[in-house]
């Protein structure tokens, strides 16, 4: 079973985020980027299906900061092989890197599955797997949790997870793309020498794509990119138990709680 | 100690289990008599299918892979009694444990995930709470005196301060870093921090488990070490201490080093004078592993303490050579998950209820790990009315206060 796996670099939150000085985007000079936590999660069920079933793990990542990095961890972890595609403009659009994904998965050439996050913090839509399913003509299925591929019928068996606990169970015909949720088991530990191994003995493949530019910038246009407002404040009460606990009853009486 | 840590390197260096029989080191676990001491030592040698002696006597008999197969090794908290007490003198602790642990965690098929996060967190943002590396040296601004940061002003200092992880993000370590910051400036000591450009030593890596993430972080302060002037390293961490004292001298690390306590202690003739308001406490002083069992700065942090007008020290039932460990070191700062779940009782609870029991109101300590673990271990127990616990340089910064 071959697979491939998408990953994109979303913006570190551990990091403050500043906006930009245009006012319609991320100020890209004080981000790290890390790579997106449901994407690690893509690339995990990829293993785990690997360790079952066998097969070959593509990693295939938008050039970006520190993408290396993430990159030779997907190889310490399993992967197969690393693709970068280079080239591309920083901060593209959900459309733009479904057409650059698209694009590359049409010169790996065939894969049985193509995971990928079913969301990142800069896609809440979920947006990239379903577009670049539509690209390639392949089945699409978002907010994955578990996949068990029938390689014999080429048919996959997929657990999706709803609100409320509940639980619904799919037959998609191979090759699909599946946008992941969260893997079986939590993304595992690499130890790090196992990583500088890789940059020591493997290789990043680079790609280099020409229609994304076509793609643009995507149809929707961002008029204002801003920090939310204080609205309100919390009032803290202060003073000895006795005292706090009268100051309370007053708030609550004088807006008619009491 | 530059020998003494050579000739430790040069015994160990390279050593794994399939040819530990190539080094002395090694070869000595030969002479293991197995009386047990270890074992009966271990605070959780209970929980351990393969407490120290069985360890070695699986490896000597060929049978280690049943070892780092069982979980026994996630229950060591590197806190050096079972190599104190060895009586053939084994490094465990600094040897055989943490090969063990490597391939412990390199074989489980999950690991802890706070133990995870913790150490790909250090890796990512050199240290383990996951904090922006570029707010190290922010508690600078609330220290309320002059710290200069090497980055900003990289002129040549006697002191090259290594802060360490819990003292700059941990806002109670914070306070012991606002302290120390305090004492090296009355004293008129010429410091300065790397301020974000600095990492976690890494103790809890090679010394426990995880040699490639300890080799990056080596690599990476090394350089920034060698970007700058200075005498002598002055860290707050024992166990930034131990890393920086085993690990990087082999590795071209050619400065003084020291630990903040013994570092005071060596000035106590010029602090006594400056510290004249009295606190009239008892206070416990809780031995850290690191800067206890593995170095014998036994006494230091006792005189400082006794320095202070007013202080008087009363002694846990287990002190100096046979303190209880917190619970925090060889990773087991970020198992207490894991220990939980699994119905261990947590050593920082065991060690608190000996404190309280001398009647003491002030538990000191020297380790920046100490603090959070026992605070926390107090409040579980509902004891946090009767005792505080307060950094070493705490106590030396309130005695200093007009």
């Amino acid at each position: 079973m071959n697979i491939i796996v998408l990953m994109r670099m979303v913006p570190d939150v551990v990091e403050e985020l500043e906006v930009a000085p245009d006012g319609k985007a991320l100020d890209m000079e004080f981000l790290r980027m890390v790579l997106s936590e449901t994407d690690d999660h893509a690339l995990e069920e990829a293993v785990l299906l690997k360790e079952h079933f066998g097969g070959t793990i593509t990693a295939l990542a938008i050039d970006a900061p520190e993408i290396d990095d993430a990159l030779y961890a997907a190889l310490a972890k399993g992967a197969d092989r690393a693709v970068k595609i280079v080239d591309a403009e920083p901060g593209l659009s959900a459309r733009a890197a479904a057409a650059l994904f698209a694009d590359a998965i049409k010169e790996l050439g065939p894969a049985d599955l193509i995971l990928t996050g079913a969301q990142a913090i800069d896609d809440l839509d979920g947006l990239v797997a379903p577009l670049v399913s539509h690209t390639l003509g392949m089945p699409y299925l978002g907010t994955v949790t578990q996949v068990i591929p029938d390689l014999a019928k080429r048919t996959a068996t997929i657990i999706r997870e709803y609100p409320g606990g509940v639980r619904g169970e799919f037959d998609v015909p191979l090759p699909a793309v599946l946008g992941i949720q969260a893997a079986e088991k939590p993304p595992r530990y690499v130890p790090v020498a196992k990583v500088r191994a890789a940059m020591k003995t493997q290789k990043l493949e680079t790609l280099s794509v020409q229609t994304a530019a076509d793609a643009g910038p995507g149809l929707v246009e961002v008029i204002e990119m801003a920090k939310p407002a204080a609205t309100g404040r919390a009032q803290m009460l202060e003073g000895e138990p006795e005292d706090i606990a009268g100051k309370l009853c007053e708030v609550l009486a004088a807006r008619g709680l009491l | 100690m530059g020998s003494a840590v050579a000739a430790f390197e040069d015994n160990v260096c390279g050593i794994t289990l399939d040819n530990y029989m190539e080094f002395p080191e090694g070869r000595r676990l030969l002479s293991c008599i197995q009386c047990g001491v270890c074992a009966g030592t271990c605070p959780y040698g209970e929980f351990m299918e393969y407490p120290p002696r069985k360890m070695i006597a699986m490896l000597r008999a060929g049978l280690a892979e049943k070892v780092f197969t069982s979980e026994s090794l996630l229950n060591c908290v590197a806190c050096y009694a079972c190599m104190a007490k060895c009586p053939r003198d084994i490094k465990l602790t600094d040897v055989l444990l943490p090969l063990m642990k490597e391939q412990t965690l390199t074989h489980l098929p999950e690991m802890p995930a706070e133990l995870q996060r913790a150490l790909q967190n250090t890796l990512r943002y050199g240290n383990p709470m996951g904090e922006s590396s570029r707010k190290r040296a922010a508690w600078v601004k609330t220290a309320g005196t002059p710290v200069r940061i090497l980055t900003e002003d990289p002129s040549p200092c006697d002191v090259l301060w290594f802060v360490e992880c819990y003292t700059s993000y941990y806002p109670r370590g914070q306070a012991a870093a606002r302290a120390t910051a305090r004492i090296l400036n009355a004293l008129g000591i010429d410091f300065a921090i790397l301020g974000n450009e600095e990492k976690c030593a890494g103790e809890c890596g090679r010394l426990t488990w995880e040699p490639g993430l300890f080799e990056t972080l080596v690599d990476y302060n090394m350089a920034v070490f060698h970007k700058y002037r200075f005498n002598r390293v002055v860290t707050s961490c024992p166990h930034g201490y131990n890393a920086l004292n085993r690990r990087y001298v082999p590795l071209g690390f050619h400065w003084e080093l020291d630990h903040i306590v013994p570092f005071l202690a060596r000035h106590i003739e010029s602090l006594k004078p400056l510290m004249r308001r009295k606190l009239d406490r008892l206070v416990t002083y809780h031995d850290s592993c690191c800067l206890g069992r593995q170095y014998d700065f036994y006494e230091e942090p006792r005189k400082l303490l006794q320095a202070i007008p007013g202080v008087r020290l009363a002694e846990m039932t287990h002190n100096r050579l046979n303190s209880l460990c917190c619970g925090g070191g060889g990773g087991g700062m970020w198992l207490d998950t894991y220990y939980k779940a699994k119905g261990y009782e947590r050593l920082s609870e065991r060690r608190v209820k000996e404190a309280v029991a001398t009647g003491a109101e002030v538990l000191a300590v020297a380790c920046p790990y100490e603090v959070s673990r026992f605070e926390d271990a107090l409040k579980v127990l509902g004891h946090d009315k009767k005792m505080v616990v307060r950094d070493v340089t705490e106590l030396l910064a309130d005695a200093m206060e007009a």
